[in-house]
């Protein structure tokens, strides 16, 4: 017989939470901004010589965070003199000695990758996780490839010597401000260069933090320059004489405008230009990661990306549902406080950034084509972003030169299988990424083989690391040949033991030499003032792991009399009933260390109230 | 080859070989790699205060409190039943868990225990973990457990059959199961440890819908790996597929090895961010847990108060 149900059947009492995050913010004093910055040149900032000053905002609020020095080219010279005059000396630097450098600063910037995550969301706009998550670890990552490439260069190209170059000018875009500075100062300075750098109009704080970061790894001054400015600025860098390598990222216009300037002049020359890339999802896709993959191609940065997936191809058997589904997870995309922890789109970095990709929005919803709503919209007054649309193009016209821009419209139309595909893919002047999204694996070399692009991801879209061979294989230095200097040496006779190797010390906690969960660190003064070392600076969680480990250590302290047996995490919990901790006792005298990873206390097993109470 | 379903309608009653081959051929593949990338973002989510409270109480709501083992006797599902209902003695504002999950022979036990309180009793059947058994004894028991006062069935499926790709078979089991019930609450349990990949996971809980599920669970927890976050992810997903292939809801069940108040608050996330609020509720999402609520209770308390406080100040389940 059925048992009258007795419990209240608690359906529909309890409406669904109306769940909201509440604003989690990254707090914004971890960083010291001075209010003035000067031009670094020769190990020192310095004032410029026009007096001139501009100011440098926080995209969110608007407000200005600093003031900063404006180059002209009496400084740009000035650095390029002492960038010079510093080449003579770290070409024929023991390349071990180079890579010793390169390392410390790579380990300095993780010790303090909080601090510059934070200073790239205020000066940039990108939201606080992505410059947590993604340019910080792969700044650190640049700076620790390269400097193990230094002392290698002689067997890295067989039959080939690699020599320094010169003096490398390089000028870089706002959208990654220190991860583009790592990309271009890392390889430079690991084989023996010296670097004039010009970091972007809007995002200068971080490479002007970082060059106080490299004085104290220990970079010799005049090594790496740092020059703040406008368009001008960057021109005086590209076109003064003395500078043997030019690098530059940004605009195709400008990208062009150089390499007119130097035809002709001898100087080495490499852009990494705009990009329009092309995702093409085939039908046996896998949809729901496809989904996030075009997501993260056109939102990641606000879409600030030299590579964003902005031209979105779609079989047209799965058309509509996909872009039914995309729309769907648009709306769940969190714009807001670049600082907030939650935010998936911060700020767009500039005004005139925004007016730009308006004005791209209101072109491109002409001709026939439909905007799709996404439902993002600013987030508050004052704070810079768009609402992104993404436009369904009936048919996708060739993309017109000089459209490039680092942060625009979606566009996505229906397409044929594979031919097709291919053929409206490589329709474009630009061949900087793609991807391609399909479950089949013959498909993707096929696509890759025919696909004219630096980079074709599959399943995937935006990853890096140092090692991607893109652009890079023709860094600064790393090409033989063409250099002005012949190398110094590379055979470097200093033992190891040599080297001062400047340690960050860590915390100690349960048997292990943790670093610091907050990602921050503090120097520790010599009595003449000199930094002796780094120390970590413990958090309240790396508090509580501590005292999370010396509970578990607990009865190993009462002693072996008091000994109690620790119990094994259970495997699959309680309901999941997997075998129940080792409540054997240990043999007399027999001393057992607790089970597991220390700090992962769990708090259903403890020692007994007993063993408690006695100590 | 995989196309979307395009349009929305009823499935047919009763599938047969060749409409379920159809239906199945219709779900998208998974690429494992992205799908742990996307919760491990989804992990970062920082989670304060207010949202953290409302979550935390909201996990207790959800809770399945449970206890599988040989050993258990009347005496442990009583003080189960009374840690159920009112799971903080010294804060009344804490809310009971969703129900109280044990074996058949204890189902009148827990069915006293909880009479008047609101708390459910779930039972799990079908020859609970393995469910290497004849479908007609499978039935019975689900049928006799109902009989016995469960407000709620968790079944296993036959993953013996499933691996072998003997789907018709696993479709016709929940099937038979879920008539047995009578209209009790029926979770199907995939035991997504077992099946290997998240593509077979995608397609178990699809067939499981559409024989009537109206919770897919993942685990009987037994078995390591038990619920994941990527797993959960991916039952969410198809899920919200065949909510909008069949206008139906059902709910999802992570169960065993979620121990923690945070690794609870991270599975709300993924649901929030997957599903949307409409899906936060104990109709519709639940955790297997036992050793998790303590640690829910001791955040809630920490929350309040500002204070952590030793495990000592709370009551054993």
């Amino acid at each position: 017989m059925r048992m009258e149900p007795a419990s209240v059947d608690h359906r529909g009492e309890l409406a669904p939470l109306d769940w909201e995050y509440v604003p989690s913010r990254e707090a914004a004093d971890l960083v010291e901004i001075q209010p003035r910055y000067g031009l670094f040149i020769d190990g020192e900032f310095t004032e410029p010589a026009s007096g001139d000053w501009f100011p440098t905002i926080n995209p969110a609020t608007e407000e200005t965070l600093a003031e900063v020095a404006r180059a002209d080219a009496t400084d740009v010279d000035r650095a390029v003199t002492a960038a010079r005059a510093a080449f003579t000396s770290w070409s024929k630097t023991d390349p071990a000695e180079r890579a010793k450098i390169l390392f410390r600063i790579a380990r300095m910037i993780q010790e303090r990758s909080r601090e510059f995550a934070v200073l790239e969301t205020l000066d940039g706009g990108k939201p606080i996780k992505e410059s947590r998550d993604v340019d910080l670890p792969l700044v650190a990552a640049h700076f620790f490839y390269y400097a193990g490439w230094a002392d290698k260069l002689e067997y890295a190209f067989p039959g080939l010597r690699p020599r320094p170059v010169g003096v490398a000018g390089q000028v870089i875009p706002w959208n990654f401000p220190l991860l583009m500075l790592a990309w271009k100062v890392a390889p430079a300075l690991a084989t023996g260069n010296t670097v004039l750098l010009k970091p972007a109009e809007t995002t200068p704080l971080s490479a002007l933090h970082f060059a106080a970061l490299a004085v104290e790894a220990g970079l010799p001054p005049g090594v790496l320059n740092i020059v703040t400015g406008a368009g001008d600025t960057g021109e005086a860098v590209v076109t003064h004489p003395e500078v043997d390598k030019v690098a530059f990222t940004g605009s195709t216009e400008v990208g062009k405008l150089i390499q007119r300037r130097l035809a002709g002049t001898g100087k080495r020359l490499t852009l990494e230009l705009g990009g329009k890339g092309a995702h093409i999802i085939f039908e046996d896709a896998p949809v729901d990661q496809a989904i996030e993959g075009v997501i993260n191609g056109i939102f990641f940065n606000q879409g600030h990306v030299c590579c964003a997936g902005s031209r979105l191809f779609i079989q047209e058997s799965i058309a509509e549902p996909f872009l039914e589904k995309l729309k769907a997870r648009l709306r769940t995309l969190r714009v807001g406080d670049p600082l907030d922890k939650n935010t998936d789109v911060g700020a767009i970095n500039s005004a005139a950034q925004l007016a730009k990709i308006e004005e791209l929005v209101r072109s491109g919803s002409r001709g026939g084509r439909r905007a799709v709503p996404t439902g993002l919209s600013p987030a508050r007054p004052g704070v810079l972003v768009p609402a992104h649309p993404v436009h369904r193009g009936v048919a996708e016209p060739p993309d017109r030169p000089g459209g490039d821009l680092r942060a625009r419209p979606c566009r996505c139309s229906p397409s044929a299988p594979p031919d097709e595909a291919v053929e409206k893919a490589n329709n474009t002047p630009y061949g900087l990424a793609a991807g391609v999204w399909t479950s089949k694996g013959s498909r993707i070399l096929w696509m890759a083989d025919r696909i004219r692009s630096g980079v074709v991801w599959a399943n995937t879209y935006i990853r890096f690391d140092p090692e991607l061979p893109v652009r890079r294989v023709q860094g600064v230095g790393l090409r033989p040949g063409g250099g002005t200097s012949r190398a110094a040496s590379l055979s470097g006779d200093a033992p190891m033991s040599r080297l001062d190797v400047r340690k960050t010390y860590k915390l100690y906690i349960g048997g292990e030499f943790p670093r610091s969960e907050s990602g921050r660190s503090y120097p520790v003064a010599r009595p003449d003032g000199t930094v002796a070392a780094r120390v970590a600076r413990a958090s309240r969680k790396d508090l509580r792991d501590a005292v999370r480990a010396a509970r578990r250590a607990f009865p190993w302290m009462g002693g072996p009399h008091r000994l109690q047996p620790w119990p094994d995490p259970l495997p699959g919990g309680r309901d999941g009933g997997g075998p129940r901790g080792d409540l054997r006792r240990p043999a007399p005298g027999v001393r057992r260390w607790p089970a597991g990873r220390p700090g992962g206390g769990d708090p259903q097993h403890r020692p007994s109230r007993l063993v408690r109470r006695m100590v | 080859m995989t196309v979307l379903p395009t349009t929305a309608g009823p499935l047919p009653d009763r599938m047969t070989a060749v409409t379920l081959v159809s239906y199945l051929g219709s779900v998208p593949p998974v690429d494992e790699v992205a799908a742990a990338e996307r919760v491990a973002a989804l992990s970062k989510r920082s989670i304060k205060r207010e949202s953290k409270l409302a979550a935390l109480e909201m996990a207790v709501r959800m809770m399945d409190l449970t206890t599988l083992e040989g050993q258990d006797t009347p005496g442990k599902v009583r003080q189960l039943a009374a840690k159920a209902i009112r799971p903080d003695p010294v804060d009344p504002s804490v809310p009971s868990v969703a129900a109280v999950c044990v074996y058949p022979n204890l189902v009148p036990i827990a069915r006293e225990a909880l009479q008047g309180s609101g708390v459910r009793v779930a039972s799990v059947a079908t020859y609970f973990p393995s469910g290497q058994a004849p479908t007609d004894l499978k039935v019975e028991e689900a049928r006799r457990v109902v009989e016995m006062g469960a407000d709620e069935v968790d079944m296993v499926i036959d993953r013996g059959a499933f691996l072998s790709g003997r789907y018709l078979e696993v479709y016709d089991e929940i099937r038979a199961v879920r008539e047995a019930c009578q209209g009790a609450h029926l979770k199907v349990i995939l035991e997504t440890g077992e099946l290997g990949t998240l593509d077979a996971v995608r397609r178990a809980s699809m067939l499981a819908m559409a024989a009537g599920a109206d919770f897919i669970k993942t685990s009987t927890g037994k078995v390591t790996p038990a619920a994941t976050l990527p797993v959960t992810l991916v039952m969410l997903e198809a899920i919200r597929d065949f909510h909008a292939l069949t206008g139906r809801k059902v709910g999802m069940k992570p169960a065993g090895g979620i121990r923690t108040a945070k690794e609870a608050i991270r599975y709300l996330v993924v649901l929030y961010e997957t599903l949307g609020g409409e899906w936060m509720t104990p109709d519709l999402f639940r955790f297997g847990a036992s050793s998790l609520l303590n640690d829910v209770l001791m955040q809630i308390r920490w929350v309040k108060t500002g204070r952590y406080q030793s495990a000592d100040y709370f009551t054993l389940p």
